[in-house]
């Protein structure tokens, strides 16, 4: 099938950008969305521009590397599925797509569609870990755990980390991901102990990036790993009641 | 070009029986008091399961610790795209696993290839690592009671795999992650992110430091160290086609080689049964489906080559079954070489399904019936969903069409015990270092190793490594030997930006794959052999002619960090083809036609061939030096490998 593509073009973090149009001919139906890109970079190549840059490593919906707005849409059309698991099947011929990177004040872009979300990174070192010393951990099997609580941990694990909740968002805020986080310690009995000083710790330096959530609940629909706003409710429930303890202990 | 030195190449095995090495080689091992570390510099390159098990581990005990991924953040690392699980001798399943049976697999399963002391260390350690993971909040499954779950993987009869549903390997490094950000919080760890590592710099025979590029600004710059630890992962990507991510390389390990770094094995590269097929030229990698998927899908093609009908419509007589039919004892669980070179074996045939005749059917009718749609689901929904998304077929009404692909290398920077290259003070874990799996690994024991080694190993033989030098700074990065190191970089970088040719990066690296694949692939020949060396030599210098890198230095240019990649495939490349070429036997994923049994098996020689394979670097177009390491057997003995 032949497309055109409007490709957001910055050559660097402080340089401004605009849309370029390219041409994507005789692409593959089974062709994966990145390898489309692949061709047209092949092409640009060719004719002495500079391809596009955009970041992708995995390509199996699970390293969180890749991430675009495909038509205003994080990560494309397809329903829980980063912009690497999104085949052309999903495109008719003469279709035209439009590509630009995360919008969001958290994440400052650094080339054509790559932005750096280097503030998630904070977000973790801030408390997304367990204290456990390596090496010398205690018997596994001496701490069960529920399988639903296993299982509901596990789902909020799942994130990824691409961002595509952030970009989505009218806000720019990073709820859903610093929820997903939190939710999946805090659930957890290894997790108690630093329980509450852990969302502290990570809402303060996830408000020092991002913006604020106001329940739009657009991040749920971008998430390529389906996590629930629930965690979100979690994550604020958690808040609250470190909040108090905070209160109470000063 | 190669620091002339005489290398250490002792494999520096404790005596001993076996159970005993490694705490007798612990309580020997040298220690650096708590109030010392913190006056030793440590370089950790990599931040996949072993990097980050490292970086973290090293920062905690008090060392201070640099760590350089190229990834914009670490958790992105390939570790995460495992899926099936990771083995440990837990045997809480009660059915017969112990530490010696899962030592005594790997052995086997590696075709005899592997050391003993090393192999049984890391069983020891697999016990470990899930207590570390279980404290870290890994995630795994949990059965009703609310105890840790097992399956079984191949190559193994007991259920012994720890698996997180299909997403074992993101499970794992995110623990990892956490740990790791968790020192950077402390300001033990200082992580430069998007900086790739290209050149060692070794001062008086010893590994002391990198020189890296900056990925986003270009700048190439010195650091400096006591030690230097390379987690770099494996070369599969060599094929161009392969199951590894995007920007998984060889740049490291391979750069560290041409600075006198031995490398071990090259030719042993892992091709894994369970991918789905290619699809089309403009493939730019190939996605795996869980190995565990065997447990309950089961693998068979049609009788009749000519067979046209859908699958749902071949009745059982006209199906064969192959790995149930020659492999009784193990059936759909053999080991990855075997049922990869069998399931070449029935394409070749003519056997093959699917729109490219290129693909083997792996069935779950069967486990529908017996399990029902949601015990499938239960287990397998998430690979289920990912293959539909990329083939648009649903599983749960169609047969998975699967066919081998590169996946593993067991090759790579040779180790002694200490995971010491022969560069004192360079270490390699993980998939970068050659040891412990022998010729093939069997599935779930990657992630194994990588954490063995970072959590487990190297805290203790670093220290060994580090105590003498007590009181030594390391040298300045104003030192010639940096200098050096950075000139030889911007020559490289510089001379890719300016050949200015006629072909993309991605062009030259899928033709040099084809002849990987073509002659040093699922099987290899003496003749296809000598033709790829002299093909990848030709279009080698092709590529330094003709290459078109454009851009500049001084932004992010991914063409340029692709070709500098590339660059060194062509250099690995051929050496995987020299050490294929001088094996003449067949063993775990290196099957030389030439040797095998009537039935097609491989056929191993332990009399010439039953050692590692070291090769030394002597200038590019020069002929390596060979320089076996034999392998000693007390312990077990060296059998044909049956799965009958």
């Amino acid at each position: 099938m032949d497309l055109t593509l409007k490709v957001w073009r910055q050559p660097g973090p402080e340089a401004e950008g605009r849309f370029e149009t390219y041409q994507a001919k005789g692409i593959d139906e089974h062709a994966s969305f990145l390898e489309m890109l692949d061709l047209v970079n092949e092409q640009l190549t060719e004719e002495g521009i500079e391809p596009i840059a955009f970041d992708s490593d995995c390509r199996e919906g699970i390293c969180g590397t890749c991430g675009v707005m495909v038509d205003g849409e994080a990560h494309g059309p397809v329903e829980n599925a980063s912009v690497c698991q999104v085949h052309m099947f999903n495109y008719s011929d003469g279709d035209t797509i439009t590509i630009e990177p995360w919008r969001a004040a958290g994440f400052p872009i650094q080339k054509d569609l790559i932005v750096d979300r280097t503030a998630f990174d904070e977000i973790i070192a801030a408390g997304g870990y367990i204290t456990v010393p390596t090496g010398s951990a205690p018997e596994a099997n001496l701490t069960p755990v529920d399988k639903p609580i296993a299982d509901t941990a596990f789902e909020a694990a799942q994130c990824i980390g691409c961002g595509a909740c952030v970009a989505a968002c009218p806000n720019g805020a990073a709820q859903l991901f610093t929820a997903a986080k939190v939710s999946h310690l805090n659930l957890l009995p290894q997790g108690q102990p630093e329980r509450y000083e852990r969302v502290v710790n990570m809402v303060e330096v996830m408000e020092e990036y991002f913006g604020s959530c106001t329940n739009h609940g657009e991040c749920q629909d971008a998430c390529p790993k389906d996590i629930s706003i629930d965690f979100i409710a979690w994550l604020n429930k958690d808040y609250r009641k470190a909040s108090f303890k905070q209160m109470r202990a000063s | 070009m190669p620091v002339d030195q005489k290398l250490d190449l002792d494999a520096k095995i404790p005596d001993g029986s076996l159970e005993d090495k490694w705490d007798n080689h612990r309580f020997d091992m040298k220690l650096v008091n708590p109030n010392n570390k913190r006056k030793f510099d440590v370089i950790v390159v990599g931040t996949g399961l072993a990097g980050a098990s490292a970086a973290a581990s090293l920062g905690e005990l008090g060392y201070n610790v640099r760590c350089f991924t190229y990834h914009d953040s670490p958790r992105r690392a390939h570790s995460i795209a495992a899926q099936g699980g990771i083995n440990a001798a837990k045997n809480y399943q009660g059915d017969g696993d112990s530490i010696f049976r899962l030592f005594h697999d790997t052995i086997k399963g590696g075709d005899y290839r592997s050391r003993e002391g090393n192999v049984y260390r890391l069983a020891q350690l697999s016990v470990n690592i899930i207590d570390q993971a279980v404290a870290q909040g890994v995630p795994f499954a949990r059965d009703y009671g609310g105890l840790l779950d097992n399956r079984s993987f191949g190559g193994a009869q007991v259920s012994r795999t720890f698996y997180a549903q299909g997403q074992t390997g993101q499970q794992l490094l995110l623990g990892a992650y956490q740990a790791l950000m968790r020192q950077v919080d402390r300001g033990s760890v200082t992580l430069h992110p998007r900086t790739e590592m290209l050149e060692l710099v070794v001062v008086d025979g010893r590994a002391h430091g990198v020189v890296v590029r900056d990925l986003g600004t270009g700048e190439i710059s010195s650091h400096s160290a006591h030690a230097v630890v390379l987690a770099t992962g494996g070369y599969a990507s060599a094929y161009f086609l392969s199951t590894m991510a995007k920007n998984s390389n060889a740049t490291a390990a391979w750069r560290a080689h041409r600075k006198g770094a031995v490398y071990g094995n090259p030719c042993y590269t892992q091709i894994h049964p369970t991918c789905i097929p290619q699809s089309g030229d403009y493939q730019s990698k190939l996605t795996l489906m869980s190995e565990g998927l065997r447990n309950d899908g089961r693998i068979w093609v049609p009788k009749d080559p000519d067979e046209t009908r859908p699958p749902e419509d071949i009745p059982e007589s006209e199906r064969d079954y192959y790995l149930e039919r020659l492999y009784p004892a193990f059936g759909n669980l053999a080991p990855r070489d075997i049922s990869s070179r069998a399931a070449k074996r029935m394409v070749d045939a003519g056997h093959g399904v699917g729109p490219q005749k290129n693909g083997v059917y792996l069935d779950f009718a069967g486990a529908i019936e017996r399990m029902g749609v949601d015990g499938v689901e239960a287990k397998y929904d998430n690979l289920f969903q990912m293959y539909e998304k990329i083939t648009n077929e649903n599983p749960y009404r169609v047969p998975m069409r699967i066919y081998p692909a590169p996946h593993y290398a067991m090759g790579g920077l040779w180790v002694d015990y200490n995971l010491q290259t022969s560069i004192p003070g360079l270490f390699a874990l993980g998939e970068s270092n050659f040891s412990d799996h022998g010729a093939n690994r069997l599935g779930a024991s990657a992630l194994m190793q990588g954490l063995a080694d970072g959590y487990f190993v190297i805290p203790y033989t670093i220290g060994n490594y580090l105590a003498p030098m007590l009181g030594e700074s390391p040298p300045p990065t104003s030192h010639e030997a940096f200098a050096e190191a950075e000139a030889e970089v911007r020559d490289k970088v510089f001379g890719l930006l300016s050949v200015n040719g006629t072909r993309s990066v991605d062009s030259f690296h899928k033709e040099l794959g084809r002849i990987l694949w073509d002659y040093c692939g699922m099987s290899r020949t003496a003749e296809g052999l000598e033709k790829a060396r002299s093909e990848i030599r030709t279009l080698r210098d092709e590529f330094h002619k003709d290459v078109r890198v454009l851009g500049e230095n001084e932004t992010i240019n991914q063409s340029l960090e692709k070709a500098g990649r590339v660059q060194d495939f062509f250099e690995l490349a051929e050496l995987m083809t020299v050490d294929a070429h001088h094996r003449e036997e067949s063993c775990g994923g290196h099957f030389r036609e030439e040797h095998q049994t009537e039935e097609g098996e491989a056929l191993r020689d332990d009399e010439n061939y039953a050692y590692v394979a070291r090769w030394r670097f002597r200038g590019l177009g020069e002929d390596p030096e060979l320089i076996p390491e034999p392998l000693e057997f007390e312990t077990v003995t060296p059998s044909t490998r049956s799965y009958k």
